[in-house]
């Protein structure tokens, strides 16, 4: 089995891009992606997005990139997994380099959320949900979360003051970062005085509406050798659990975080320890904390300590989220798996900036569709 | 963008009117909607229950940011509630306001309007739950 190697990267600002389209966003992820490797051909495309075929009616992603790209030909498909789509590009890509079957190939998250309203953009996310039971009564992915929220705070008698040090953190982070939709520093009364979404879940422990797309150039190492560029090695697992996390014996314990990490984990022959660069799936601060406990970084019931005791930030035992996570850097559902990997990567090879964690030979991203019903854990080892 | 048809909406209306249902027979899982393979132990012999239509309220949220088509609606009352042979089930709370709420406290279903196809006028309904009287 090959090995697969990240050798490029390439990162659209997140924002509201009225003046973009779907297919300029992608493209110009794309470009960057292969200008970074230096290279302009690739064996293969894979554009993983959630709300493409709702919010712009448009599926088809595959053949509509490579043609946006000059790369009409090739083979090039769209693969979906909620908001993991972009990690389902990974994996897929990742797994075509592995079996020797391709040299090079393109991964490419994007989705642009700003052409829907926001109601609409909320019915969207719940595609991710079993639509006829639990959209059928109205519930959305955040009333999931806050269902989730309560019952934590109840079982393990921990205050919202806690959790809700989560986004703080991620916009600590996201100060410094060009890529960020929100790179400014808010204050945990900030989190707590924000209206409600869903009780107990507040504004600021949520995302926004977002637009972005980001690409990876994967290469085998025979390819890898040839290319003048900093590299990675990237190792990415996955798993699956129920669509509704009520009907699981624990709705708060994501099995699936659990078994991707671990087998990521074993794969890399790593141990947790060895882990310098943790970034989370906080589509939610509730998310956050709940997949730190259930992928064995957290005790059950104490992720919060590690936040209080700041072992999260950029000098602790840890650092999560280091360019803002989905709360600051922004979270353009399909796209954020492929923001993730390529932080980490831009960490590992010392083009973090002012964010850089110098300690880090490692870093996991975990990628999460609905509320852990597609987990991935991508593992980025510097070479 | 979440219409509602009436084949589809028709097809699942016994559990939705009348919480109809399957329990597997080999290890007891419920499935609201029909089975082929249970998604727990993979056993394929099912038998028709209807659930119980009392529980007990394990959480609840109010929905304050819709999704579309349940614009007029809100802010309403999603629950998570244990009925009374240990299946789980989200539903709508009706005939309340939140801060009558408390969890543990007993519940009852009962049928409501769902909403209203906003181009078709198709009324769908559903179960819902409100405070046992």
């Amino acid at each position: 089995m090959s090995k697969v190697y990240v050798a490029g990267v390439g990162l659209t600002k997140i924002d509201e891009h009225w003046w973009m389209s779907l297919e300029y966003l992608m493209t110009e992820a794309s470009l960057k992606a292969l200008d970074d490797a230096g290279i302009s051909r690739v064996d293969s495309i894979y554009v993983g997005s959630m709300l493409s075929p709702i919010l712009q009616e448009q599926g088809h992603l595959g053949a509509l990139l490579a043609e946006e790209l000059g790369l009409s030909g090739i083979p090039a498909i769209g693969v979906e997994a909620a908001s993991a789509s972009g990690a389902a590009a990974v994996y897929t890509g990742a797994r075509e380099i592995e079996s020797g079957r391709a040299n090079a190939v393109l991964v490419v998250g994007v989705d642009k959320m700003s052409d829907g309203m926001a109601e609409e953009v909320t019915a969207a996310m719940m595609s991710g949900e079993r639509q006829e039971y639990v959209g059928f009564i109205g519930a959305t992915f955040y009333s999931i979360n806050a269902l989730i929220y309560s019952l934590y705070m109840d079982r393990y008698n921990v205050g919202q003051e806690k959790i809700a040090l989560f986004p703080v953190l991620c916009h600590e982070h996201a100060v410094n970062v060009p890529h960020a939709q929100y790179p400014f520093k808010i204050k945990l009364e900030t989190v707590l005085n924000s209206p409600y979404i869903s009780e107990p879940l507040r504004r600021f422990e949520t995302t926004a509406i977002a637009d972005g797309a980001a690409a990876l150039v994967l290469v085998n190492e025979e390819t890898a050798k040839k290319l003048d560029t900093p590299k990675t090695e990237l190792i990415i697992e996955a798993s699956t659990d129920y669509l509704t996390p009520f009907q699981r014996e624990d709705p708060l314990w994501f099995p699936a975080i659990q078994l991707a990490t671990s087998k990521a984990l074993s794969r890399a022959k790593l141990e947790r320890q060895d882990i310098k660069i943790l970034e989370l799936y906080d589509a939610t601060s509730i998310m956050a904390i709940v997949s730190l406990e259930s992928s064995g970084f957290a005790e059950r019931g104490k992720a919060w300590q590690l936040l209080e005791r700041g072992e999260l930030g950029l000098s602790g035992a840890l650092p999560c989220n280091t360019f803002g996570g989905l709360k600051a850097r922004g979270h353009p559902a399909g796209a954020t798996p492929v923001y993730q990997i390529a932080e980490l990567h831009l960490q590992l090879t010392h083009r973090a900036g002012k964010n850089q964690v110098d300690s880090a030979k490692n870093g996991l991203a975990q990628s999460l569709g609905g509320v852990a019903s597609t987990a991935f854990a991508t593992i980025l080892r510097e070479v | 963008m979440f219409r509602i048809k009436v084949p589809r909406y028709w097809r699942h209306k016994d559990f939705r009117y009348r919480l109809n249902a399957w329990k597997c027979n080999h290890c007891g899982e419920t499935h609201f909607f029909q089975p082929l393979i249970c998604r727990k132990c993979r056993s394929r012999d099912f038998s028709r229950v209807t659930l119980p239509e009392s529980g007990k309220l394990l959480a609840y949220t109010v929905v304050r940011s819709p999704p579309e088509g349940f614009e007029a609606q809100s802010p309403y009352i999603i629950g998570f509630i244990e009925l009374d042979d240990g299946t789980r089930i989200l539903g709508q709370l009706t005939d309340c306001y939140p801060e009558e709420l408390k969890q543990g406290m007993k519940v009852e279903a009962t049928l409501r309007k769902i909403r209203e196809d906003q181009e078709d006028k198709i009324i769908a309904y559903c179960y819902k739950f409100r405070p046992a009287i």
